[in-house]
């Protein structure tokens, strides 16, 4: 909402406070004060010109040299403006005037002949383009006949009003009328408030002979008044009028619609004027519209209609969208002589679907959705027919002819001096409640700390207790409250294990070189295929879309983090950021049905993303590339520091390299994998080796074990043995490590792989694992005889599980 | 034989100083002090003198011995040193060349920004309370006092997946759940982070997705100072000491009376600039009592109970503390904006 400041002057004083101080209240007490700004910016010396005479330039086609009277001489100007003519009065931009744009005014000689000064269009003047009356718009401002040349053009075209920009929240559509704004600004500052007069003379004839009024849909337009006014002259409203509306953003077309549209801002009540001559019938019937039924609209559009949408009808067919869009046919123009006025109250739901249907906001639409003041609707139309008579020489006719059901009543609120101090923490008085009831213009009974409070009309806002102390503590002042802490009971605070064992997570694996990343948790329907660890994909009945998605790259919510951080490293390497090592905590979404109705599960994984060099140093021509022992490592640190047993068993999962990759398993259960991107995708997403790895980390919460128990250190010495096996190739190491640590017996502590080896001097289609295998009792010092008898079951064990021969 | 043994002395000494080498050393302890040198040739002939001079002769023997051995252990040990001296000048090495790097890491800046914010009101004593994303219509609106066709559901345009299912818009609805569970209707102390999900183009400023952090307290007699306190608190915690709070009147259709909360700008201290567009104030939250219905619906007589809810965006702080300039930032993981951010 725009608010002129100038036009706000007539109904209370505001010129106590400047401009800013005045915003600083009104944002403080309750409305947000987005901005504050000068109609058009300054210019000085700019006068009322009479133009004596308008001859052609000898020298040029398109130019005209004018005698213009600007009250103590006359100047000879030149001026190219297509509209200007003799017995114009115009705005004449004196020699040493200063236009906006600082655009200084000199003497000139244009084609030889002498120029001093200049005749302005608004736009030059500062008025913004789309606020100046059409007929003006590609050439100069006229004057009404009767200013005075030598008049001062700033005041007289409002030049220096100041605009302040309310930013209203959706309860307070009472002030999308300068009423309205008024009354907060009379509230805040503690002045007393002017509201216009109206009154209407009567005429002989009556409306009801003209024009009768039926709604039909009763509950949905609980008021229509119908005004007729006779004999109307269409033509410019009055100056004052045009510079408000220019001011509150809305350009001037002509006297009868300009009213209308004053008095929408001045009560915030919409209003329709029809030609009367147009409209098809003498009678207005008010209802449902039929399904396919279709209306042109003042903007040429044809529109088809469903029962949803309210119409105004001349008893056969639609004449008006109501509260949204008048119909084209019955418009008014610049022939019009007859208006019916609407001055009527329409459900503010039903306009809004309306108004959303065919995307038709509208200063109109937008004040009937958020609700107008039952009380200002007749008076509007009251208020518009004054103001036609006034400035459209119009006769405007005896009584409202009206269907009215509407609901005047005040809503009733009690409030107690000590409830709301107990709410707000603050020792208000009940002298202090009465005077910010009084300075609200709220009506109230009070006995003692009771008061019985009736919420005007216009305060559609205020229905409950809360609304109550919302208004006394934004009168009182929120600078005013005290600040304390909360008083009761203390409770302890703090994070569940499960929160803090994530954050535990985190910091491991910051630690261990990985940076965090916040991906999107919408992706794209191809990418949300791609790398779901394989006990997701069994529980995936279908994908969880979006109904109506903004784009297709953010349509479907993820299976798996790991698309997106791809997505992410791929970004990276394009602007030469090669070495990515990520992590993602978070949720991925799976829906057990056919078709979704219900929330799908959200599961908590844990992803990681690992490319580039892992480690390098340079000048020591050192480099580590990230490979899949990377990756697993981190992995594995991990579940050693949460005290999880995963077993890795080679798997060939989708989007993964065949070769590999590990599935991950707690026990027998599933719960994720470790391995390279496949190639292909890899080529994909732009990417070269990229290492990836997603774990089921609900999972990992339930079973982690990281509450130490204290384990005696050993106080009699280990033994360590070697054994070098030669197996065939397609032997995984795991295996014959299992084999050993349970053919060793419980003598054997811990178990290290420290070579791998193929080629020369082994056949060809094997390799050697050599072992390290660590014995200890810590009852006793070990003998001989124990170790070796464990290490001959051994031999003999991988000797009858995958043939394996000590390597000699 | 005392002469004797005084020549001796003289003369290994006089070896002893000139030795250069450890070697050389040794060969000077092993000619005069071994079993086959002349100290033991000396007194295995001492069984030829008499019983008076004997003692005599044996303890200068023994001074003799030991006067030698002393100045080749003092030899060594400057040797030793002078050896060592040499060869830690050999082991120099550039110390100004690079050390080995370290993989490092580190947390997200949202992590940070939600962890600090967490921290302190676990401080205040709220619990941490997490929920959903894809939210029902009637948790993420009708619970929230936003019925069908309320015209605030305009004011947050959501990704809806079913007509009852969407991403959540905020995450309020987290308090509603956690107050409809809550048995015996005790009271309620609770932050939840967690990201929400709006219909916005993606832009400097907008992003589809992004992190809220919602606080509820309900409890007996809870008052609007007691917001303003634990906002202020919050305030001088995040931004410093020095910034003062202003609660503006704003609407929420679950809070009444409903605030905004504006810090005085840092970058002016108050006297207006470009940042607080002039005001000398910066948006920071939204805030308010718990609406009746709000209390109601869960279940907690608005009689009896009363509350206070806040609601803030991680990334617009960060924004504001940091000067991020793009929203989208956070959501790139650019490596050159995450590890800025890393910290111990």
């Amino acid at each position: 909402m725009f608010v002129s400041l100038n036009w706000l002057k007539n109904y209370v004083d505001i010129d106590q406070l400047s401009p800013e101080e005045l915003a600083e209240r009104i944002t403080k007490s309750g409305i947000e004060v987005e901005g504050i700004e000068r109609f058009a910016q300054a210019s000085t010396n700019v006068v009322v010109g009479y133009v004596e005479s308008c001859e052609k330039h000898p020298n040029a086609d398109k130019l005209n040299l004018c005698q213009v009277n600007v009250g103590e001489e006359t100047l000879q100007i030149i001026c190219g403006a297509p509209n200007i003519a003799q017995g114009q009065k115009v705005a004449v931009a004196k020699p040493g005037a200063v236009l906006p744009g600082n655009f200084k005014i000199k003497r000139a000689k244009l084609r030889g002949v002498e120029s001093n000064g200049m005749i302005c269009s608004l736009q030059e003047l500062g008025v913004e383009e789309k606020y100046v009356p059409k007929e003006y718009a590609s050439g100069i401002f006229v004057f009404p006949e009767d200013t005075e040349a030598g008049a001062d053009v700033t005041e007289l075209l409002n030049l220096d009003d100041i605009i302040i920009e309310l930013g209203l929240t959706p309860n307070r559509s009472d002030a999308l009328s300068m009423l309205g704004v008024a009354y907060e600004v009379a509230a805040i500052l503690d002045v007393p408030i002017r509201l216009p007069q109206t009154s209407l003379r009567s005429a002989d004839d009556v409306a009801e002979d003209h024009v009768t009024v039926r709604v039909e849909a009763q509950d949905v337009n609980p008021y229509y008044g119908a005004f007729i006014v006779k004999d109307v002259k269409i033509g410019p409203s009055p100056l004052w009028m045009r510079n408000y509306l220019m001011a509150a953003g809305i350009r001037p077309i002509n006297n009868v619609v300009d009213i209308t549209n004053y008095v929408l801002l001045e009560y915030g009540q919409p209003l329709h004027a029809f030609d009367y001559d147009k409209f098809g019938s003498n009678e207005v019937v008010v209802r449902m519209a039929d399904e396919g039924e279709k209306i042109v609209t003042l903007d040429d559009v044809e529109r088809t209609l469903t029962a949803e949408h309210l119409v105004i009808t001349n008893g056969k067919e639609p004449v008006a969208l109501a509260g949204v869009m008048g119909g084209a046919d019955s418009e008014v123009s610049d022939t019009t002589t007859n208006v019916l006025l609407e001055a009527a109250y329409f459900d503010g739901q039903t306009v809004r679907k309306a108004s959303k249907a065919f995307d038709l906001r509208s200063e109109a639409s937008n004040r009937f959705e958020k609700g107008v003041d039952p009380n200002r609707v007749r008076e509007a139309g009251v208020r518009a027919c004054q103001l036609l008579s006034e400035y459209a020489g119009a006769t405007v006719l005896s009584g409202v002819v009206e269907h009215d059901q509407l609901d005047y009543s005040e809503k009733e609120v009690t409030i107690w001096t000590s409830t709301i101090n107990d709410r707000l923490g603050t020792s208000i008085s009940d002298e202090e409640i009465a005077d910010i009831l009084r300075k609200l213009h709220f009506n109230f009974k009070q006995d003692g700390e009771t008061f019985i409070v009736s919420a005007p009309t216009r305060r559609q806002d205020i229905v409950i207790f809360e609304d109550m102390v919302e208004e006394v503590a934004r009168i009182h002042g929120y600078d005013n409250l005290p600040f304390t802490l909360p008083q009761g009971g203390s409770q302890a605070g703090g994070l569940t294990k499960n929160q803090a064992l994530k954050r535990h997570v985190k910091r491991f694996l910051e630690g261990a070189g990985l940076s965090e990343t916040v991906t999107y948790s919408l992706t794209s329907k191809e990418r949300s295929g791609q790398l779901v660890s394989p006990e997701v994909k069994d529980t995936i009945v279908s994908t969880v879309s979006l109904a109506m998605p903004m784009s297709e790259e953010h349509s479907t919510l993820r299976v798996s983090i790991l698309p997106e951080m791809l997505n992410s490293a791929a970004y990276n390497l394009a602007r030469k950021q090669a070495d990515v090592a990520y992590y993602e905590i978070g949720s991925i979404f799976v829906s057990g049905e056919e078709e979704v109705s219900k929330q799908p599960d959200e599961k908590l994984r844990l992803a990681g993303v690992l490319t580039g060099q892992w480690l390098t140093h340079p000048w020591q021509q050192e480099k580590k590339p990230v490979d899949f022992f990377v990756a697993k490592g981190i992995l594995e640190a991990l579940f050693a520091s949460l005290k999880v047993d995963v077993t890795y068993k080679q798997a060939k999962i989708d989007g993964l390299h065949p070769g590999r990759t590990a599935q991950l398993f707690a026990g027998d259960r599933a719960i994720g994998f470790v391995g390279q991107v496949h190639p292909a995708m890899q080529k994909a997403y732009d990417l070269k080796e990229t290492y990836v790895f997603d774990v089921d980390f609900d999972y990992l919460l339930e079973i982690h074990h990281n509450e130490p128990s204290f384990a005696v250190i050993p106080r009699f010495p280990s033994v360590s043995r070697d054994i070098a096996l030669v197996v065939d190739e397609t032997v995984p190491a795991g295996a014959v490590l299992a084999v050993i640590a349970e053919a060793g017996g419980s003598l054997v502590k811990d178990i290290q792989v420290f070579d791998v080896y193929q080629g020369e001097h082994l056949e060809e289609g094997k390799k050697s694992i050599a072992f390290s295998l660590f014995y200890q009792d810590p009852e006793r010092t070990l003998t001989d005889e124990e170790v070796e008898a464990s290490y001959q079951a051994i031999l003999a064990e991988v000797a009858k599980q995958f043939g394996a021969e000590l390597r000699g | 034989m005392k002469e004797q043994l005084q020549a001796l002395e003289s003369e290994a000494l006089a070896k002893v100083e000139t030795a250069s080498s450890l070697q050389e050393l040794q060969g000077v302890r092993v000619a005069y002090l071994g079993k086959k040198g002349p100290i033991t040739e000396v007194l295995r002939g001492m069984g030829k003198l008499s019983a008076e001079e004997r003692p005599v002769i044996g303890e200068l023997a023994n001074k003799v011995r030991g006067n030698i051995a002393a100045a080749i252990d003092e030899k060594k040990a400057g040797i030793e040193a002078e050896q060592l001296e040499k060869q830690l000048e050999e082991e120099q090495i550039d110390v100004t060349l690079p050390g080995r790097p370290v993989a490092v890491g580190g947390p997200h800046l949202l992590t940070s920004i939600v962890e600090e914010i967490e921290d302190l009101f676990i401080g205040l004593g709220f619990e941490i309370r997490e929920g959903p994303e894809v939210e029902t219509d009637y948790f993420n609106f009708e619970a929230l006092n936003l019925p069908k066709g309320h015209p605030a559901r305009d004011m947050q345009d959501s990704f809806y997946i079913t007509e009852d299912l969407l991403l959540r818009t905020h995450t309020s609805p987290v308090q509603a759940r956690t107050m409809n569970a809550m048995e015996n209707k005790q009271p309620v102390k609770m932050i939840c982070p967690g990201k929400v999900y709006r219909r916005d183009t993606d832009d400097a400023t907008h992003s589809h997705q992004f992190t809220q952090i919602e606080g509820l307290y309900v409890d007996k007699n809870v008052r609007m100072s007691d917001l303003k306190g634990v906002l202020d608190r919050f305030a001088k915690h995040m931004f410093g000491e020095d910034r003062e709070i202003r609660l503006r009147p704003s609407f929420f259709p679950f809070t009444e009376p409903s605030v905004e909360m504006d810090i005085s700008c840092k970058m002016c201290n108050g006297k207006g600039c470009s940042v607080c567009k002039r005001t000398g104030w910066i948006e920071i939250l939204g805030a308010g009592m718990v609406h009746p219905r709000v209390l109601e619906m869960a279940g907690y007589d608005p009689k009896v109970y009363s509350g206070f809810a806040f609601g803030m965006g991680p990334e617009r702080i960060a924004m504001l503390k940091y000067g991020v300039d793009d929203i989208r930032h956070f959501y790139t993981n650019d490596l050159r904006f995450l590890k800025q951010y890393h910290k111990a």
